[in-house]
């Protein structure tokens, strides 16, 4: 570890603070309805569409009217996604004359793209024609983002509201997100992204002629637009195979710098703008010190491992101070690698600089506990806030009693039907990424995916469930995930890490709203000093740490030991 | 001070032991045992690695480390029932008790309440609801009932523990008698209100006994929190079968159990019924009888006490605070005219002058009263009293009834010398002025208070920290009633009030979000007391206050009010400690079972193992053991309670969380470490 590695992650980190404090600001207005800074040019844009859609934005609804308006839209998302893939051979703007993708490849896109997943286990530049990535992937990216949005929305009021029977409307929510939030920033960003480099062109490919004289073709296509959208939007489906590894898409160490501040900035906002919302903004601060002190800690022992390199490296008798750069751009080096893989992570992002499966088994370990820990780190756009609530609600569940008094956060008190409905969201990860693990991890159709043997083959399975569930994205590398087993079930993994996570938690949404908002005092359970911050981050290691423990333990902590010992895979 | 229906029951008494032992086996019926989802848990994997045994046994594998594991599981269990059947028996040895108060009495049953020389005795069991009973002295009440014609004193010891008699009396708020107490004199027509079987002692004894236990709204919630970290702790177990072939370790069902059934919160599990049973025999210690566990929660929550002023605030009875005299009277002058006045006045008041003449002003009461002494009593009318003493003529009194008592004997003009001032200084302090005169001579002006209890501002402030509100109610003026607030420290007051004004109070802090106990005895209370989250109703008041109410103390002391709020939350405390001390247990469990669990396969893995155990087999059976060891540890903390400390919430939750959440981190590194020297040593593994 160099301080100049350091200094960089330091200044990205501080710049997305000190941007997604106004921005927070900002999107608590526009979620409340409130005039802001925009509504003079999309005010009118906005009553436009709900007078052409037919929605009363002052209609609102309670919860199950709004997990029914949000299950359909995304119902209808999913099925035009699979058609759009299905048909691209049909459809216009296909220039390199792809054909329709597989039913099973074309079921795990769509779904991996409704459900703000954007796993990928196609290579955008071989499969996907320009109108799929555009009017099919990219739309998705904006919708899943905002339904994100929209829903912490809705835990939000449930919290901030006494005895109300409604949670918002979500169609309003939806509009406010994309019109507001997703579209301003993505249209400032892209052009800031082809301003520094990336391409946006509707020609799929130019030739070059190599220093050697060969000739090379090179993939084009829309890039900057969807590059915007897939980090602000915390979706990370790559235009390319590869990712944000890839030139095209990521260029430079500034174009690194804005893209990882993409990725950070509306999930940071959002927390700004729940302490808005609720009228305590100590509240926001505390849930973003647990965020920032986890997210920390994993990027320090990523950059710390990828810096300590391996015996195997130093046995070849490479320089030891570059550490393990194996999969890695050294345009982008260790430290922003390991900030990268951190903030991926910990974020639902998925897009990836550097190649996770080539990391030191510790190194590659954290990215894989924090999709396990939940995306709440800070988490996917909106859905990072509504995870972090729902731990918050079971951390002052367990410890709030030690103050005698029944549980309560931010006012409102935390009975059966809220630990039930937590208790049904926590329980979906496990759930799905250690079942289909399991039997991954046993059946032919399963091993047959793995490129290495031993803890490593195991960690490739566990990552790419983990990746599923979490609705994260990202890819450990080395696993043949495009095969209808992995397809399928890696499918099924992103429904119930979104969906099934979704509907309990907007009960709990309904259910606190109905609540009366009780006054604090002395006596009420401090919810946004140290001591608050320090629970919180041990519930959130100890109950994320006990379920993932063993598995991890044969997984990349077995590669570890083994590694150290000698052995490798 | 109050005596106690029960005896403190010790917390291993022999007997109670003994019985819960054999509860504790009865206990294991599974029917009855899936209430407690870990338990049941535990009770069926048990009973799964006892068939693995005897399957064992008779293939002749080796079954040594099977079966200890198979016993720990089966202790386990019984240890859990065991904390629930302890608590229970504590409950039942109460109950007990009070059964002795319900012999089988027989009722006089009138026919015509006009005609009390014709009635049947019949058994009390026969008593239906409207029925009409004549109680004589010595008879005892046969059943809850309401008073309808005449005045008796009562003995209640048998539901309060209280010798000293009690008067019950047609109509006010002392009409409501409870069965099974008896009439001492004098004699009563009963109107009966309760059906046999479903007296105030009757449910009593239900609830004391835990007959009527349902789980509480929070037992509920942590029972769902407990059931959902078992499911995920066997989703984690029953997945690892996957990942365990794949790297070529498969573990035996015996360890996986192991595995599942320390992980699983056993030991807040196997506690949390003894933890709320507990709760309840507290309060009941404490002569306070909670209709329901509910509302023993609901009084850890509230944050706002109604608190009536008279009794709990101040003492019941206002007192001399100081003697003014007119100028041209000495202060001593004044005082022993106060004093001889007094003399004869047994009113607490009079006392209290007598009492300030000898302690401020060191005068000496006269053993006999001076010979030529005529004393006259106070009455309604003259609203004076005093002593007529040879030529002179003292009295005290209101201070209007004074001044008229002086113009009667000297018409021409009063000299004031200051009284006026002095009147008017004592109102407006809140305090109440006594005239005192000598014949046509006014002497000066007694100040009478409202003496607040010494230790009563202490008490506010050690709430306020706590985050409670105490609001006082009174009858006084809003003049006196503030001058008294302040002196006492309470955050509010309610002035004149009236039954109304309670109930719009309580009404009005609800929908601010408050949580709001008060006490009551008046049938007018009653309203007020159903509203309250927490009401509590007084023994010695009425029929519909007891019912309005969900807690009825025994000892009609409403300071106790700030005790049931401190138990209430002594009982939550208990159960958040105890159950984030199990769920942090589970860290060291890991780093014991985990390298165990592998070893075989990845030799490597051993590097987990920090606690240098010594087998896997010996890993795993002590953390199996320490598991079952840690419940009965617990036991008697769980039935005392932690130690509870009026502090803040912010400071609670530094100490609960240090000595409970890191405490259970570090206990079981150290614990299982030692039983698996143990182990090891014994040679079981």
């Amino acid at each position: 570890m160099t301080l100049n590695g350091w200094l960089q992650i330091a200044i990205i980190l501080a710049t997305v603070l000190l941007t997604a404090f106004p921005l927070g600001a900002f999107m608590a207005r526009v979620y409340g309805g409130k005039h802001n800074l925009l509504s003079p040019v999309l005010g009118p844009v906005e009553r436009g569409f709900y007078t052409v859609a037919g929605v009363d934005p002052t209609r609102e609804q309670g919860w199950r009217s709004y997990a029914l308006a949000m299950l359909l839209f995304n119902a209808a998302g999913f099925f035009l996604l699979y058609a759009i893939l299905r048909l691209q051979g049909f459809l216009p703007l296909n220039p390199q004359g792809f054909a329709g993708i597989a039913p099973d490849l074309a079921f795990n896109t769509a779904v991996s793209f409704v459900t703000n997943t954007n796993w990928q286990s196609y290579g955008g530049e071989t499969t996907m024609s320009h109108f799929s990535q555009m009017a099919g992937l990219t739309v998705q990216n904006f919708l899943s983002a905002a339904t994100g949005l929209a829903l912490a929305m809705a835990l939000v009021r449930g919290f901030a509201r006494s005895k109300a029977a409604t949670v918002g409307n979500f169609w309003v929510d939806m509009t406010r997100s994309v019109l507001y939030v997703l579209l301003p920033l993505s249209l400032v960003t892209a052009v800031l992204l082809v301003a520094l480099g990336l391409p946006q062109t509707l020609l799929s490919s130019v030739d070059a002629t190599t220093l050697e004289g060969a000739k090379q073709t090179l993939a084009l296509g829309p890039v900057a637009s969807q590059v915007a959208i897939k980090q602000l939007g915390t979706n990370g489906g790559g235009f390319f195979n590869v990712n944000a590894a890839h030139p095209f898409e990521n260029p430079t160490a500034l174009t690194n710098f804005l893209e990882i501040w993409q990725m950070l900035v509306i999930s940071v906002a959002v927390v700004f703008a729940f302490g808005r919302m609720v009228g305590d903004r100590r509240q926001a601060r505390a849930l973003l010190s647990v965020m920032g002190i986890l997210l920390l800690a994993g990027i320090a022992i990523t950059y710390a491992a990828e810096a300590a390199g391996t015996p195997t490296l130093q046995a070849a008798s490479i320089n030891a101070d570059d550490g393990n750069m194996e999969g890695k751009e050294v345009r982008f080096g260790l430290a922003l690698s390991a900030l990268w893989a951190a903030v991926t992570t910990g974020l639902s992002t998925g897009a990836v600089n550097a190649m996770h499966a080539s990391f030191t088994p510790i190194g590659g370990l954290i990215p894989m506990f924090l999709m396990q820990l939940g995306e709440i780190l800070p988490g996917g756009v909106g859905s990072g806030l509504y995870g972090i609530l729902v731990m918050a609600i079971i951390a002052v569940f367990v410890a709030g009693l030690m103050v005698g008094r029944t549980p309560e956060y931010l006012g409102k008190k935390i009975e059966a039907r809220e630990v039930k409905m937590a208790m049904l969201a926590v329980l979906i990860l496990p759930t799905a990424i250690l079942g289909f693990s399991a039997v991954a991890a046993v059946i032919p159709q399963g091993l047959a995916g793995l490129l290495n043997a031993g803890p490593h083959g195991l960690s490739e399975i566990l990552y790419a469930y983990s990746s599923a569930a979490g609705n994260n994205g990202s890819a450990f590398a080395g696993l043949s995930a495009n095969s209808p087993w992995y397809n399928t079930t890696l499918g099924l993994a992103m429904l119930l890490g979104r969906f099934a996570y979704i509907v309990p938690m907007l009960a709990i949404a309904g259910s606190l709203a109905a609540k009366t908002k009780l006054e604090n005092s002395t006596g009420t359970f401090p919810t946004h000093g140290p001591l608050f911050i320090g629970l919180m981050v041990g519930v959130i290691l100890i109950l994320g740490g006990l379920q993932f423990f063993p598995a991890l333990a044969l997984g990349p902590i077995a590669e570890q030991v083994l590694m150290l010992a000698g052995k490798t895979f | 001070m109050t005596k106690h229906v029960q005896t403190q029951i010790s917390m291993f008494d022999g007997a109670i032991l003994r019985q819960a032992g054999v509860d504790a086996v009865k206990k294991l019926n599974p029917g009855e045992l899936i209430r407690n989802p870990v338990i049941f848990v535990t009770e069926v994997v048990a009973l799964l690695v006892t068939i693995l045994f005897i399957r064992d046994l008779i293939t002749g594998a080796s079954v040594f480390f099977t079966g200890q594991i198979a016993a720990w599981l089966w202790f386990t269990v019984i240890f859990a029932n065991l904390a629930e059947a302890i608590a229970e028996g504590r409950g039942r040895a109460q109950a007990d008790t009070l059964r002795q108060a319900r012999t089988e009495t027989l009722a006089k049953r009138l026919y015509d309440p006009e005609r009390k020389e014709l009635f049947s005795r019949v058994s009390a069991a026969e008593l239906e609801i409207g029925d009409l009973v004549l109680v004589e002295a010595g008879d005892l009440i046969p059943g809850d009932g309401e008073v309808l014609e005449g005045i008796a004193s009562v003995n209640e010891a048998a539901i309060t523990g209280e010798s000293a008699p009690v008067i019950r009396e047609s109509g006010g708020d002392r009409s409501a008698v409870t069965g099974g107490t008896a009439v001492i004199s004098d004699w009563l027509v009963v109107r009966i209100t309760a059906a046999s079987g479903s007296s105030f002692l009757d449910r009593m004894i239900a609830l004391v006994e835990g007959a009527e236990r349902r789980k509480t709204p929070n037992e509920i919630a942590l029972n769902v929190l407990l059931a959902g970290m078992t499911i995920i702790f066997l989703i984690a177990v029953v997945t690892l079968s996957g990942p365990g072939r794949y790297s070529g370790a498969d573990v035996p069902v015996p360890v996986l159990v192991a595995l599942l059934v320390t992980l699983i919160p056993t030991t807040i599990g196997g506690l949390l019924s003894a933890i709320g049973i507990a709760g309840m025999n507290r309060l009941m210690r404490f002569n306070v009888l909670a209709m329901s566990g509910r509302a023993v929660e609901a009084a850890g929550d509230v944050d706002t006490l109604l608190l009536d002023k008279t009794g709990t605030i101040t003492f019941g009875n206002r007192m001399a605070s100081e003697i003014i005299p007119v100028s041209g009277v000495t202060e001593r002058e004044a005082a022993e005219a106060a004093l001889l006045a007094s003399l004869a006045d047994e009113t607490a008041e009079g006392r209290s002058i007598v009492a300030l003449a000898q302690e401020k002003y060191g005068l000496r009461v006269p053993g006999e009263p001076p010979v030529d002494a005529r004393f006259i009593e106070f009455s309604a009318t003259t609203r004076l009293s005093g002593v007529d003493l040879g030529s002179r003529r003292l009295r005290k009194g209101a201070v209007d009834a004074v001044l008229r008592f002086v113009r009667n004997v000297d018409n021409h003009g009063v000299s004031d010398h200051g009284f006026a001032a002095s009147v008017d200084r004592i109102a407006r302090s809140g305090g109440t002025p006594l005239g005192l005169a000598d014949g046509g001579r006014l002497l000066g002006v007694i100040h009478l208070k409202d003496v607040v209890k010494p230790d009563i501002k202490e008490r506010f402030s050690e709430l306020r920290r706590m985050g409670i509100r105490t609001v006082m109610v009174t009858g006084d003026n809003p003049v006196t009633a503030a001058a008294i607030a302040s002196e006492a420290g309470v955050d509010d007051f309610i002035a004149e009030a009236t039954p109304e004004d309670k109930l719009n109070y309580i009404r009005r802090a609800q929908t601010e979000g408050r949580l709001v106990a008060m006490c009551g005895d008046g049938t007018n209370d009653a309203p007020a007391l159903a509203q309250a989250d927490v009401g509590v109703a007084m023994q010695s008041g009425t029929q519909a206050a007891r019912e309005a109410g969900n807690m009825v103390d025994l000892d009609s002391d409403p300071t106790k009010l700030i005790e049931i709020v401190g138990i209430g939350k002594q009982l939550l405390m208990t159960r958040g400690s105890l159950t984030t001390f199990s769920i942090s247990n589970d860290v060291a469990k890991y780093f014991a079972i985990i390298p165990a669990l592998f070893v075989t396969a990845i030799p490597e893995l051993r590097a987990l193992n920090v606690m240098g155990l010594s087998t896997p087999q010996s890993a795993i059976l002590s953390a199996v053991i320490f598991n079952a060891v840690i419940i009965i540890a617990l036991i008697p903390l769980a039935l005392r309670g932690i130690p509870y400390r009026p502090l803040g919430a912010a400071s609670l939750l530094r100490r609960n969380l240090l000595i409970y959440g890191f405490g259970g981190l570090l206990v079981p590194f150290i614990g299982i470490k030692i039983i698996d020297l143990a182990v090891t040593a014994m040679g079981w593994a």
